[in-house]
């Protein structure tokens, strides 16, 4: 007879033989997030400035690119920011409304950071994983790579290629993408060395699981708390890295704009007494950067293994 | 009787380097397990008993396959694992499972119960239909004691008793015919212990299932095992019938061993002669000339210093390796 | 008097799960040169018992209910005054000696500094005193290893280096928490062997903490069985294992196989260790218990004295099988 069959029974008539839903070690964080107030706020900011980027062009009574040609030279008080001209946000010193700029601005930034973070976690999440799981060798040269081509100053090499190839918002996410995966991928190595030597690896190893199979089902859903908390903090940064190729003048390319390249242009005019010009995209950079970084804070606080 | 497997002289060696060596300084060699040899027939259960650093838990990961042996001969049911064919090897894998000694560390916290168990099963047989899966994962869930309703629960929301029952669940679910056990209860409670050790003695009763049962705690491998072999710093000192070994066991460190261990019984206990064994655990990777139990064994003389004593047949398929063995009663007090 | 007292003490954590019992009014006490052992599961509170006498418990733990030691009341003294009476006075050694001794310190400064504080003698005095602990623990070769740093020592000498290092003061109460659990059974002995003789040459009085049955009874006096943070049982170590009479301390000595007894099969105790952020309202075993009266569930056993035993059941003595 089993142990405790007696008691298995008893307890099996007392409930109901439905199946028991399991609360995953995901939704135990989701928990502890929401009880997190600044995170979840910041997660509201978020979430209204993404918007703003979708649908504030629905709102714009005037295309970004579209030049108002009666305000060029008459900015200081015809262009101040006001709902009757439908300049929400005023015009900038081309005369374009900078309310739709702004929209535009929002939209590029937002979308180089997540697509930098998302390269960084796809491409080095797997390769990270990929180095750290099969050692030996196979890690010393995928990591030697990863070292190689940290050592590159990747700020001057972008800056080359953009004068080469011409600025496009392709080469800035080619560059982007080519660095952000290489801080990820060893963060991800160091993480799977210490999870391939836990025994439910071993287990799978000993069953007969393939390497691919091991690495995708057993180690890097293991590795995606920290990556996404990493992810999350790597958003900002890359929206902080493009401001500063855009603040160079090397950025996006003109009539596109970028949250940095309104913040450059803005600043040229703010001694002048346009101060909108400088405030509204400024605004929106920081909200953006501060939410991402308390969201980021938030998540590690949530996923903490130590918290379990 | 033909036996499920023989090892005959396994020796596992592992590199060791010294931190901040160059790498083409040859690395030093620690002998995990050296000439290891043992049979285990169908349905039997062989203890391995040793302290830390004896090397049991290598000898089962070389059976598994993990990790590879660098001298000697694992036969599983007549073919060498070192030249299997890759297909041969998938049908090892099948056959031996291994349950562990911390049992959530075992299991993926990002799994489910179900999904855990039902690994095996989906890697070995992918084809199987879904709802065929579920079946066998749920009447095997209530084959160890566990309720087959909470099959979408998470390994964190179970006790160290009901984990080890999921990793003794997925072990079974491909049907093996040797379960190796490294440790399986030494993290438990003492109440829960006794629950799974009479769940795994039951499995492999009904089952047939051979077992290789590796603990530090005799008592349990006593309890448990059929057969029990000693080791010492990756070799052994002793193999006989569990129930010889404990009462009248022929080798020093056997005897040592069993002194040692603590009986819960307080009138006994404060009565038993007490030879303890002195000093320490000699470095694996500098084991003594000769014998490696004489720089601790209480009749060690100078002879034991030159050669390595073999493992001799003193009747009984009872096996000791010290050229001075001599029965003695440890365990009874004037009787 | 009793060197230790402790009476009705209750150890709580503020969880983010809500509050925690640990241990749930516990009352005992030990006398000078005794051995007492505390015996329990993970979660019976035995491990939170030593912390709350020490002063150690984590920071959001909180002990009420007195402690009193020599006659001072331990909870409501201050960590100045703590500090002066442990190791001085009561001492603690743990599972893993390696989270008590400082890694990047060798062990001649670790144990010069306790001496130093509390005796107030140079530092030349206090490491040949230290030679002197660490050969009366029999390290061999004491005089050359006392420079070394703890990792180059084995876990056994690690753990023989703990009770030097505690012992340094001759207190008068060591308690010692699940001592050997770490450790190989041979080195076990040596160190069950080394604190009986300690207790002899020094007549300090020792609290072993420990779910081994075996170690317990080899060494104690007194032992105590202890299960969801209340006492099952309590009496001579003799009678206890002898003549258990609480259903949980038969069920356990039962659930253990011997190393000198052929059992057939293990009788075992049904059910998990308790949860003890939900405890049970009655008796904390009565969810596993094999005798089910009617008040098991609904109300807590009173402790009674019976023979100079103290048993918490609500079966009387007589009707224990």
């Amino acid at each position: 007879m089993l142990p405790n069959r007696a008691a298995v029974e008893g307890a099996a008539d007392q409930m109901a033989l439905a199946e028991v839903k399991g609360r995953s070690l995901w939704a135990d964080a989701r928990i502890r997030f929401f009880r997190n107030r600044a995170a979840v706020i910041s997660l509201i900011m978020l979430g209204l400035v993404a918007a703003f980027a979708l649908f504030g062009g629905m709102l714009a009574q005037y295309e970004p690119d579209f030049v108002n040609f009666s305000l060029i030279g008459s900015n200081a008080y015809l262009g101040v920011p006001s709902i009757e001209t439908g300049h929400y946000f005023g015009t900038d010193s081309n005369g374009r409304d900078l309310f739709a700029r702004t929209v535009m601005g929002t939209g590029i930034s937002l979308m180089v950071g997540v697509v930098g973070a998302l390269v960084a976690v796809i491409v080095g999440t797997l390769y990270g994983a990929t180095a750290g799981y099969y050692g030996g060798r196979v890690d010393g040269a995928m990591m030697r790579i990863v070292d190689v081509l940290m050592s590159i100053p990747f700020m001057f090499v972008l800056i080359l290629m953009l004068v080469i190839f011409g600025r496009s918002i392709f080469m800035l996410f080619l560059g982007i993408g080519l660095i952000s995966w290489l801080d990820m991928a060893r963060i991800a190595r160091g993480q799977t060395l210490t999870i391939k030597n836990k025994e439910f690896v071993e287990v799978a190893v000993a069953t007969g699981v393939r390497p691919s199979k091991i690495i995708l089902r057993h180690i890097v859903p293991n590795l995606l708390g920290i990556v996404i908390v990493y992810a999350t903090l790597l958003v900002p940064n890359m929206i902080i890295f493009e401001s500063f190729i855009s603040f160079l003048g090397l950025g996006v390319q003109e009539p596109a704009t970028s949250l940095g390249a309104l913040i450059n242009e803005g600043s040229r005019t703010m001694q002048f007494g346009f101060m909108w010009q400088i405030s509204f995209p400024l605004f929106f950079f920081v909200v953006t950067i501060f939410a991402f970084f308390f969201v980021g804070d938030g998540l590690r606080d949530a996923l903490d293994p130590k918290d379990r | 009787m033909k036996p499920l497997l023989s090892v005959r002289d396994l020796s596992v060696t592992f590199d060791v380097r010294r931190p901040g060596s160059w790498p083409w300084t040859p690395p030093r060699k620690l002998h995990a397990v050296s000439d290891v040899s043992f049979d285990i027939q169908p349905g039997e259960c062989l203890g391995i008993v040793g302290e830390s650093g004896s090397g049991k838990s290598t000898i089962a990961r070389a059976v598994v396959g993990t990790i590879p042996s660098s001298a000697g001969n694992i036969m599983f049911e007549g073919h060498d694992l070192a030249n299997m064919s890759t297909s041969e090897r998938r049908v090892h894998r099948r056959d031996v499972q291994m349950i562990f000694q911390d049992p959530l560390a075992a299991l993926n916290p990002r799994m489910t119960v179900g999904e855990i168990i039902a690994e095996p099963l989906i890697t070995h047989e992918p084809h199987t239909p879904r709802k065929d899966v579920k079946k066998r994962v749920g009447a095997l869930m209530e084959r160890v004691g566990l309720l087959p309703n909470l099959i979408n629960r998470y390994p964190h929301e179970f006790s160290g008793g009901q984990c080890q029952r999921i990793g003794i669940a997925r072990a079974l679910i491909l049907n093996p015919k040797l379960i190796i056990c490294d440790e399986p209860v030494s993290a438990l409670d003492v109440s829960v212990q006794a629950q799974v050790i009479n769940l795994l003695m039951e499995l492999q009763r009904d089952m047939g299932l051979s077992m290789i049962f590796i603990a530090h705690d005799l008592s349990v491998v006593k309890h448990i095992s059929d057969r029990t072999l000693v080791l010492y710093l990756g070799r052994v000192m002793e193999t006989a019938d569990s129930h010889k070994l404990t009462t009248l066991p022929e080798h020093p460190y056997s005897q040592a061993l069993i002194a040692s261990v603590p009986i819960p019984d307080p009138i006994l206990e404060k009565a038993r002669p007490r030879p303890i064994l002195k000093g320490e655990l000699p470095s694996p990777l500098a084991p003594p000339s000769g014998c490696v139990f004489r720089t601790r064994c209480p009749k060690a003389q100078a002879s034991c210093a030159q050669a390595r004593p073999v493992l001799e047949d003193i009747g009984g398929n009872h096996l000791v390796a010290c050229p001075f063995h001599q029965a003695e009663h440890v365990l009874a007090v004037g009787t | 008097m009793p060197l230790l007292e402790i009476e009705d003490l209750m150890v709580t954590f503020d969880t983010a799960d809500g509050d925690v019992h640990a241990v749930n009014g516990l009352t005992f006490n030990i006398d000078k040169g005794e051995t007492l052992a505390i015996v329990g599961e993970s979660g019976s509170g035995k491990s939170q018992t030593a912390f709350a006498a020490m002063g150690l418990l984590a920071k959001n733990g909180r002990a009420t209910g007195v402690a009193r030691f020599d006659g001072n009341d331990l909870l409501a003294m201050s960590q100045k005054d703590f500090n002066k009476i442990r190791s001085k006075d009561m001492a603690m050694i743990f599972q893993d000696p390696m989270t008590s001794l400082n890694p990047y310190l060798r062990v001649s400064d670790q144990m010069a500094e306790v001496l130093m504080l509390h005796n107030g003698i140079s530092k030349s005095q206090a490491v040949t005193e230290a030679v002197r602990m660490l050969d009366a623990v029999r390290i061999p070769d004491a005089r050359a290893r006392v420079t070394m740093y703890p990792h180059e020592f084995s876990g056994g000498m690690r753990q023989r280096i703990m009770i030097a290092m505690s012992l340094l003061c001759q207190p008068r109460l060591l308690i010692a928490d699940e001592p050997t659990t770490a450790l190989d059974v041979t080195v076990q002995a040596q160190i069950m062997q080394l604190l009986g003789d300690i207790r002899q040459d020094f007549g300090t009085a020792v609290i072993l903490i420990t779910h081994d049955l075996g170690v317990v009874a080899g060494f104690c006096d007194r032992t105590l069985v202890m299960y969801g943070g209340q006492i099952m049982e309590e009496g001579t170590t003799e009678g206890i294992f002898g003549n258990p009479t609480h259903p949980y301390t038969s069920g356990l000595l039962k659930a253990v196989p011997r190393l000198d007894v052929d059992e057939g099969e293990l009788v075992t105790i049904a059910g998990e260790p308790p949860d003890m952020s939900n405890l049970p309202k009655g008796c904390p075993f009565s969810p596993r218990c094999p005798v089910q009266l009617e008040n098991c569930r609904g109300e807590r056993p009173p402790l009674e004295t019976h023979d100079g035993r103290r048993r918490s059941c609500h079966l009387a003595v007589s009707e224990v099988a």
